[in-house]
């Protein structure tokens, strides 16, 4: 059951989005006057992004915290989502009395741009043909999408964000915020991520990418054209990507070598063992949720993913603009076991904003649950999130909340 | 008012208000926290102990976790106006390196330091032949983090072969009584701990 809408405009629902009229949450149309300007050269103009929005705008609007989703994420943070029903994504931080909370900040969070959730994407009706976009859609990046984000924040009204914060890819969008608007954003808040997708993230992303390619079903692309779904691809590309948001630790905790509803191994191919049930279970129930050519897309923009080389080859000078220090208040955190994001990707991170003094705190999270973590009821971890806005709200002169105990 | 160590309270006189400061080794941010309050001063700290972190960031204080030894030489020149280190040199493997990064990212550097030659620890020595363990530094020989023992003297000694100036100078005794303001023979015995301002020479 979806949530009526909540928009103030009317949604501007068009064909593009027109397979979910009742999608809740809120929808705008970006540079319509003026096309953006993608980092591939092309531009777009008109695109819709869908967004969400918690909590009350204070009256200098000066209490908004921007949420970038991770890979696979959407803009339904806190909230049933209205296509698998489960509890929105980051229940665990945000919301009222937690540390992101609801009842003091203005949480935002959007959709990327070449999602599959309401914002513009490759399963959307290019209007110039009248047929879904799909591999004619423009190679979007990391910065793109952080673009149509800040044309969303402007149109909210909003000058300078108090805070962007994300795990995972939601991180390399924050770094990316911090990098390309320092004097929109006072404080910034990377988690579990990197300043640029390794080799071995790359590698992974393939895996995905062309298992999805090898599908049948896939049709170079045009499976919505040709009516068909590459389902199977899909699900072994959310299967593998899955493994790696795990730790090895928690695989064991969590299956060990157990059997799935039976005694003994069957000589078979069967989901024989209970880990094998669960990939499978993932893989299939990602697809129910997630367009395959959104997935192309979205992977693509992580492994474009490098702020060291967009800053002439040395990450400090991406903290230097206009040659001073960085004015974003920046507290990184990462997690012992995550080894997609291993902890010194952070670390390089911080070395860097060190070097031109900037203002960073950093923790290493202990935990065995792998780069999953940050969505997961991590105490130590949200401790110090919620130590860390709180000290970033006195010092931007956000009243402290007084709630009575 | 928090109430704080009084080595740290020593040191927290020796900086000037609203100046920037790095505590290397800051713990659980008790300094850090004083000093913003108390000298409105940017504070930032570094601490090995992740819940030394997580306690010092929960309380709003920009820390990161790192080790003094390899995250100091990231820092440019100048960063800060002071770089504190309190009780821990005589942890660090490299302690010359390290006060000489210390001195070239801050323009003052403050180090509080244990002092070796204090009488008790001398006549522990002297008299049972057994490396000493006192109140203040109470680890047997096989299990201590202190493993560059220096005495006041020693300490002395080294920032002047290293060209820096000690500006400020105070000494402790047991009680943690100021009984000195200046090093000597004297103080090098009845002091138990040095605390000191530090210039590089022509920084």
């Amino acid at each position: 059951m979806s949530a009526p809408p909540t928009a103030q405009q009317p949604p501007m629902v068009t064909p593009a989005v027109a397979d979910s009229p009742l999608m809740p949450g809120k929808r705008v149309r970006l540079a319509v006057d003026r096309p953006m300007r993608l980092d591939s050269g092309v531009e777009i103009g008109g695109f819709q992004i869908a967004y969400q929005t918690y909590g009350t705008l204070n009256a200098d609007k000066s209490n908004a915290i921007f949420i970038c989703h991770a890979l696979t994420g959407d803009h339904f943070v806190v909230e049933k989502h209205p296509v698998t029903g489960k509890p929105g994504w980051w229940e665990m931080l945000v919301g009222p009395g937690k540390p992101v909370d609801t009842d003091r900040y203005f949480v935002i969070c959007s959709n990327v741009l070449g999602g599959c959730l309401g914002s513009t994407g490759p399963k959307d009706i290019d209007p110039a043909t009248g047929q879904p976009y799909g591999l004619s859609f423009p190679v979007v990046t990391i910065g793109d999408m952080v673009r149509a984000q800040k044309l969303l924040v402007e149109h909210l009204g909003i000058e300078k964000l108090f805070c962007v914060i994300g795990g995972s890819m939601g991180g390399m969008q924050v770094l990316q915020w911090a990098v390309a608007y320092p004097d929109s954003v006072f404080a910034a808040v990377p988690i579990a991520t990197a300043a640029r997708h390794s080799a071995q993230n790359i590698a992974f992303h393939e895996v995905g990418r062309q298992a999805i390619m090898a599908d049948p079903n896939w049709r170079g692309g045009n499976y919505l054209l040709e009516g068909t779904k590459p389902e199977a691809g899909l699900a072994v590309a959310r299967m593998a990507a899955h493994i790696t948001y795990l730790s090895e630790a928690a695989l064991h905790r969590k299956f060990g070598r157990n059997l799935q509803d039976r005694k003994a191994v069957t000589y078979g191919f069967d989901a024989d063992f209970q880990v094998e049930s669960y990939l499978r279970y993932q893989g299939a129930a990602f697809v129910e949720r997630f367009d395959a050519n959104s997935y192309l897309y979205i992977t693509r923009a992580m492994d474009y993913f490098d702020l060291a080389a967009d800053a002439g080859g040395t990450l400090a000078n991406a903290f230097r603009p206009g040659g001073r220090t960085t004015p974003v208040r920046f507290c990184l955190a990462s997690f012992s076991s995550d080894w997609l994001f291993p902890t010194a990707e952070s670390r390089a991170i911080v070395h860097a904003l060190n070097a031109v003094a900037a203002n960073v705190s950093f923790v290493e999270i202990e935990t065995d649950k792998g780069h999953d973590a940050f969505l997961l009821d991590e105490p130590e971890f949200h401790q110090v999130i919620h130590g860390f806005l709180e000290g970033c709200a006195e010092h931007r002169g956000l009243s402290a909340r007084r709630r009575a105990r | 008012m928090v109430d704080i160590r009084d080595d740290l309270k020593l040191i927290a006189e020796m900086v000037e208000p609203n100046s920037r400061v790095l505590d290397v080794g800051c713990g659980d941010g008790a300094l850090l926290d004083y000093l913003s309050h108390a000298k409105n001063v940017d504070g930032r700290g570094i601490e090995l102990s992740m819940d030394g972190v997580r306690q010092c960031v929960a309380h709003g204080l920009s820390v990161i976790q790192g080790d003094a030894e390899t995250d100091l030489k990231d820092y440019p020149a100048d960063a800060f106006d002071y770089v504190i280190l309190g009780q821990t040199l005589q942890a660090m493997r490299q302690p010359r390196d390290v006060l000489q990064m210390m001195c070239r990212i801050g323009r003052r550097a403050i180090v509080s330091v244990p002092n070796f030659g204090y009488w008790r620890v001398r006549l522990q020595l002297l008299l049972t032949g057994r490396m000493p363990v006192t109140e203040k530094l109470g680890y047997q020989w096989w299990e201590t983090p202190n493993i560059h023992f220096c005495t006041l003297r020693d300490f002395v000694v080294l920032t002047e072969e290293m060209g820096i100036t000690i500006e400020q100078t105070r000494i402790l005794d047991h009680a943690g009584r100021v009984t000195s303001h200046a090093h000597s023979g004297f103080a090098n015995l009845l002091g138990e701990q040095g605390v000191f301002l530090l210039k590089r020479n022509g920084g």
